[in-house]
């Protein structure tokens, strides 16, 4: 594993100057001599409203267009998963991380099963290494296609939207292809993949890889110079890179702050360190900067696609799973044949795998930022305690310090700019 | 790197290539100011409590599968029971923290605790501990002191007990408008 060049350290660490709320770091307090005025209007904004992107609630205070006050509310979309996960094996707790982040489910997927094969030692096949890698950076693209489509709708416009979602449609197409599924596809396994790369999959990926720049070109065209989209979104929502920082945002939030950090680049894992991409990073901290980070970011992810679609045309014929009968089901057509195979099957099915007692924390570049696993075993067939790091429940820590001076309208902008999924931040 | 000079420093254990640094609980605060400004680690990436009631109550057997022993015919590995090594209190605390270097680190900053135990919070030092502890108590009832803002975050606010507790049942919750009714 080959090391980025030696670099300065990225932020400094004291600071003057911070817009970090006080006491609370993520209520904005409506000021002393605006509340005496005793003209505040407190609005509910969500949980149930088309700009929320799910179910978030802002409780927003107003002083006529000018907001004034700010908090969040979470957990309308609280699951248990971390719960529930306890009580699976880890063989079927694999279902659960992709509907976390039901946006970026590919790399949900990956953290978990990278932590499992990290507690387990195991080694996995480079075939499987360079496809989740491919998936991973698909899965990035279609996750930020739906946040610009989303986020220009929101600002009126609405010919984004359909622009986005007929490139994340040759996604689906490809996800489908793969795995059977447009989402959710469990592609994944401890150990490598479900299944061989279908032969059909290798010209289809070329055609998007071809046809990805000139789609970026049209949405660089319609908004980079669009009147509307400047006016909404420069200068507004500013987060800088010490209060990034501090207040732990990761990924393109914290890009778009001028902080230059990737966990790709930085502390590669998969395949990253052999694969040739840049960093895109704004110094600005305002909506324009996280959009512009993420139009980037789609135009080097399809360069990744690219070069591992290159690698995997040269592996077909190679094994996609680790051979480790303990952990990994035997191939179907054994169950038919061979005794052993057929115990494997019904040892890993009914009682589970037993993975090595520890504890781990695994980090990945998700489409959003620094998405961690902490898991824990104690020996058993079942893990003891599974928790995600969401980027998402962390970036929306920073709504308040976002919103300060924001009118009503740029509050649409800043929410979509953080782009949280709200299954993510509520677990 | 040396840890030795956290203040409230009581151990280091290194497995999985990661480091861990058990800290008495009441100096929590002052460990995590100390890696901030002296150690330069300037984010807390995670903060990440457990449960550990009921660990190693019963021995799990089985099919094994350890890093070094996979092999079918290893000897000593087929379905001897074992137990996991005890834990010194109930919950375990764990802060993850991260130094935006090159090379990066990564520290784990764990502390122990019982039930009822307060923790220092951290929230003066990095602001985005805030919604973490918040979660920690929603979720395990550890409450922490100095936190401005100590209320439940993913649960509602009249919830009765802690969910990712290991006596809280799973399916717990009383079922509204059922037939019983």
């Amino acid at each position: 594993m080959t090391i980025a060049p030696e670099r300065p350290v990225a932020v400094p660490a004291p600071y003057e100057g911070t817009r970090i709320p006080l006491p609370v770091p993520t209520i904005l307090p409506v000021p002393e001599d605006v509340r005496a005025s005793d003209d505040i209007l407190r609005v509910n904004f969500g949980p149930n409203h088309p700009s929320t992107h799910g179910v978030l609630r802002l409780i927003v205070d107003l002083d006529g267009e000018k907001v004034v006050g700010l908090s969040a509310v979470i957990g309308y979309l609280h699951t248990g998963f971390e719960k529930t996960m306890e009580t699976k094996t880890w063989w079927k707790c694999v279902t659960y991380p992709e509907r976390i982040d039901y946006v970026g489910y590919q790399n949900n997927e990956l953290t978990f099963v990278l932590a499992v094969e990290k507690l387990l030692a195991l080694e996995v096949p480079e075939k499987a290494t360079w496809m989740r890698m491919l998936l991973c950076e698909l899965n990035r693209i279609h996750s930020h296609l739906i946040f610009l489509g989303t986020a220009a709708l929101e600002l009126g416009a609405v010919s984004m939207f359909w622009y986005c979602f007929r490139e994340r449609e040759l996604i689906m197409d490809l996800s489908e292809m793969v795995a059977g599924q447009r989402m959710h596809t469990r592609y994944f396994q401890i150990g490598g993949l479900a299944e061989d790369i279908p032969e059909g999959f290798y010209p289809q990926c070329r055609e998007f890889v071809e046809w990805m720049p000139n789609a970026l070109n049209d949405y660089l065209t319609l908004l980079d110079r669009n009147k509307i989209w400047l006016e909404r979104t420069k200068g507004v929502g500013l987060l800088s890179a010490d209060d990034a920082v501090a207040l732990g945002q990761t990924g393109p939030i914290a890009r778009a702050s001028g902080v230059d950090w990737d966990l790709r680049r930085d502390q590669p894992y998969l395949a990253y360190a052999n694969v040739d991409f840049n960093v895109p990073v704004y110094p600005e901290g305002d909506v324009f900067a996280r959009y512009r980070v993420r139009v980037d970011e789609m135009r080097e992810s399809t360069r990744i696609v690219d070069q591992c679609l290159r690698r995997l045309e040269r592996m077909k014929g190679r094994p996609w799973i680790a051979d480790d009968r303990k952990v990994v089901l035997p191939p179907r057509e054994e169950l038919h044949t061979s005794m052993e195979s057929l115990i494997h099957h019904f040892k890993i099915v009914t009682e589970g795998f037993r993975v090595p007692e520890g504890e781990v924390y695994v980090p990945i570049e998700s489409p959003r930022g620094e998405q961690g696993c902490y898991l824990v075993s104690d020996g058993g067939p079942k893990p003891w305690r599974v928790h995600f790091r969401a980027p998402s429940f962390v970036a929306l820590e920073a709504t308040a310090t976002c919103t300060h001076d924001a009118l009503v309208a740029d509050l649409i902008a800043i929410v979509g700019s953080l782009d949280a999924v709200m299954g993510d931040s509520d677990r | 790197m040396s840890y030795d000079a956290l203040p409230g420093f009581v151990g280091l254990t290194e497995s999985f290539g990661e480091t861990t640094v058990t800290i008495d609980a009441a100096r929590i605060r002052e460990a995590c100011a100390f890696a901030r400004d002296e150690l330069g680690f300037a984010m807390l990436v995670d903060l990440a409590a457990t449960d550990y009631l009921g660990w190693g109550a019963k021995g799990v057997s089985g099919y094994i599968a350890t890093a070094s022993g996979r092999d079918l015919n290893f000897p000593d590995t087929q379905g001897l029971q074992t137990l996991p090594e005890v834990k010194p209190k109930r919950f375990s605390v764990s802060y993850h923290l991260l130094a935006l270097r090159q090379p990066p680190l990564r520290v784990r900053l764990q502390i122990w605790v019982d039930d009822g135990d307060e923790v220092p919070s951290v929230v003066s030092v990095w602001p985005t501990a805030d919604w973490h502890e918040r979660e920690t108590y929603d979720m395990f009832g550890i409450t922490f002191d100095g936190h401005p803002h100590m209320r439940r975050i993913l649960m509602e606010d009249d919830w009765d007990g802690h969910p990712l507790r290991k006596d809280y049942p799973i399916g717990g919750e009383p079922v509204r408008f059922s037939d019983a009714e």
